[in-house]
């Protein structure tokens, strides 16, 4: 019959295990975009500083850790000043950390809009990988300026090559955190408890990521019959910071694209088996959340 | 026309039992009592609160069960039902909320559904803002909503307030900002749950007028979801009636909406003990009075070729009584009369006090669907005078079903003569005191 194939929607009970549809996804793209000027718009209504906000977390963290980690314990920081090795581990790390909490609440936080209206799940967590790249971007610029005045007043940082895998190492960050987050959103959708482990994890993972200080600092550093520099440099996230601050600040030294490229691959993987699963949930769970 | 909709054999099932607690302790208890202690499931009353009183003992329930029926473009379908019926199931499924468990559900052009009030509405943008990201949320583009913005914004009468952020709008504003911009979707198929129910009259007036123009002036279909019989009626050319996750009965939204209120779509009822409810008139004389009435077929339905096997339980409270005509009447589901059998004069002398008679009904021939039946005892004797001892009315529901239960009514079977019809039978007692 030619009448079936005019069908424009069919739904059926299974589909397919990988089942994205880009077309479907680049049809809802107003969607993503109002998303993201929704979260842009909305994140700091009713405060009175409004965005000064975005300044104002970096520095007041920024100066905890020059008074904790650089001050009390001491750590070194890779001949960096302080304020410019911190700003610039916490500006990044800031934008992984606050989207993988962000999409990994995408199931329950919108269940209210999921269970009235489709539209691709994804949007949601894509917007807001998007949404706080504005955040990370005015985080950037109070490094850039923070990074000016130190070269008038001079130091020992200086911007390499290796800056131009900038780009690179953000699609990276996105995907990572994208990946995790739509992962752990679909697995909490039955049980909250992993929501609050999962924040917890993230919390922790930040002092296993060398953001506080180098990683030149563990090198050799055995814990328990571990080498600690192998186990870091596993993490996902250290070779991205690591090339970053490398870049940047000229700190350390480079990493090595093996370690880059375990980390891309690594994000890649991530990111195929969180969609899998991502659309798995999505169909479901509307009868478990 | 062409079909805009088609349900093919559509099931949801939901699982009741082991629905998760939410949190993991809770089910690591729940594994715990049961598993390794071998007590109940300390959770399962959490399921069970949703369960239907049919399936209580199942961990299954069915919110929907083999689904089966076609919207042609253009079409109005009401959908009407109890509470948990189904009616919100078979929407989700329709925009794609949550997935069948079985079936295919197949459709044309684009499915927009009408949001509760405010659903996707961010309190703190403003109502221009929030008309963009629920456009968009609904399927609009951008550009469309542009340029239907000021159209959205007039009917929904919200131009003074519309660069106020919608958390200061009244929940009146709020539904008539959502449902002008679900209305200006246009999307091919609409659908509609229970929105009219908020909202002033006058704009109520205008959600309805619009809803009629898209059907009528543009050829859309819309599904409508509501508990409001007068707005079904007044928008709807059918319904759906659903109860207990099953097509009950489909036919025009008069029809639907007189089957759902008559309660006929409830509850058969194959025996009754007579009460002062039956009664429309409580003056009879009740000199025989009526105790309680059964179908012989325990809550099976019948088929069209089958007798009917009528018990009628009386009682005779006047010794000098000699005879008495029984009475009984049959009534469509919408309480028209359909035809009655009026049993001989039947010999009361060796009668005192409580009695049984037994009435065969054959050849009826009704068609498939629901009917009541109405009782009457009395004189019907020219001679002795016409007398009424005592009448109730639509105590009996039954339905008969073909064989081969086709989804439609169908009238092949109906008589021309309906109207007039007086069913053959006999009448006997069975049982005196």
């Amino acid at each position: 019959m030619s009448e079936t194939q005019e069908w424009t929607t069919v739904i059926k009970p299974k589909d397919k295990l990988w089942s994205v549809d880009i077309k479907e996804l680049w049809k809802y793209r107003d969607l993503a975009t109002l998303f993201v000027k929704r979260d842009i718009i909305t994140q700091y209504k009713q405060t009175i500083l409004g965005p000064m906000w975005f300044f104002l977390q970096p520095i007041i963290t920024v100066f905890m850790y020059m008074v904790v980690f650089g001050g009390i314990a001491g750590i070194a920081t890779d001949g960096i000043p302080q304020p410019l090795f911190y700003l610039s581990g916490t500006c990044i790390w800031q934008y992984f950390s606050d989207c993988l909490n962000k999409t990994s609440n995408t199931f329950v936080s919108n269940s209210g809009l999921f269970g009235k209206v489709y539209f691709p799940r994804l949007i949601v967590p894509m917007a807001n990988v998007t949404s706080n790249l504005l955040r990370f971007g005015i985080q950037l610029s109070l490094f850039i300026v923070v990074y000016i005045i130190y070269s008038i007043i001079g130091c020992d940082a200086s911007v390499n090559w290796y800056a131009l895998l900038f780009p690179l190492l953000v699609v990276m960050m996105a995907g990572l955190s994208l990946g995790f987050g739509i992962i752990i959103s679909s697995m909490t959708t039955k049980y909250r408890d992993l929501q609050i482990l999962f924040s917890f994890i993230v919390h922790l993972w930040m002092y296993a990521t060398p953001i506080v200080y180098p990683l030149s600092l563990v090198k050799g550093k055995i814990v328990a019959g571990f080498d600690m520099y192998t186990i870091m440099r596993l993490n996902p996230v250290t070779p991205v910071i690591e090339t970053f601050k490398y870049g940047v600040l000229g700190a350390g030294e480079f990493i090595g694209w093996g370690w880059l490229a375990y980390s891309f691959v690594f994000m890649l993987i991530l990111l195929v088996l969180g969609v899998v699963i991502f659309n798995k949930t999505q169909k479901s769970f509307m009868d478990t959340v | 026309m062409a079909t805009a909709i088609e349900f093919n054999n559509v099931s949801k099932q939901y699982r009741l039992g082991l629905v998760s607690t939410k949190t993991l302790s809770h089910d690591l208890q729940r594994w715990w009592a049961m598993n390794i202690m071998g007590k109940e499931d300390p959770y399962l009353k959490i399921g069970s609160e949703n369960d239907r009183a049919t399936k209580a003992d199942s961990e299954y329930v069915w919110a929907l069960k083999d689904i089966d029926f076609k919207v042609e473009q253009g079409d109005v379908i009401g959908i009407i039902g109890r509470n948990g019926a189904g009616k919100s199931t078979l929407l989700k499924l329709l925009s794609k909320v949550t997935g069948p468990t079985t079936g295919t559900i197949r459709a044309r052009g684009r499915i927009g559904s009408l949001l509760e009030v405010g659903t996707g509405f961010h309190p703190e943008m403003t109502g221009r803002e929030n008309i963009f990201l629920n456009g968009a949320i609904l399927g609009m583009t951008k550009a469309e909503i542009s340029r239907k913005l000021d159209e959205i914004v007039d009917f929904s009468g919200c131009e003074r307030y519309i660069d106020t952020p919608v958390k200061r709008y009244s929940s009146g504003m709020t539904v008539r900002l959502g449902f002008a911009v679900a209305a200006f979707l246009e999307p091919e198929i609409l659908v509609v749950d229970e929105v009219l129910a908020v909202g002033d009259a006058e704009f109520q007036k205008k959600a309805i007028g619009k809803m009629q123009n898209v059907s009528q002036g543009e050829g859309r279909t819309v599904l409508f979801v509501s508990h409001n019989m007068a707005s079904i009626r007044q928008l709807c050319q059918n319904g759906i009636l659903l109860k207990n996750g099953r097509i009950e009965y489909m036919g025009t939204a008069t029809d639907t909406v007189a089957t759902y209120l008559s309660g006929f779509g409830d509850t058969m009822c194959y025996h009754a003990d007579i009460t002062m409810e039956h009664r429309e008139y409580s003056d009879t004389s009740r000199e025989i009075e009526l105790l309680s009435v059964s179908l012989s077929n325990n809550g099976d339905d019948y088929a069209t070729d089958q007798p009917l096997d009528l018990y009628v339980r009386m009682f005779k409270h006047k010794k000098n009584i000699q005879s008495a005509t029984l009475e009984v009447m049959f009534n469509n589901r919408m309480r028209e009369r359909l035809g009655s059998y009026i049993s001989g004069p039947i010999d009361l002398t060796g009668v005192d006090g409580e009695f049984t008679v037994h009435v065969r009904i054959e050849n009826h021939n009704f068609a498939k669907g629901t009917y009541s039946i109405c009782f009457q005892i009395g004189q019907k004797d020219i001679q002795l005078g016409l007398k009424d001892y005592d009448i109730v009315h639509n105590v009996l529901f039954f339905t008969v079903a073909y064989s081969h239960m086709q989804k439609k009514d169908s009238i092949v079977l109906w008589r021309n003569d309906w109207g007039s019809t007086v069913f053959q039978g006999t009448a006997e007692i069975v049982q005196a005191k």
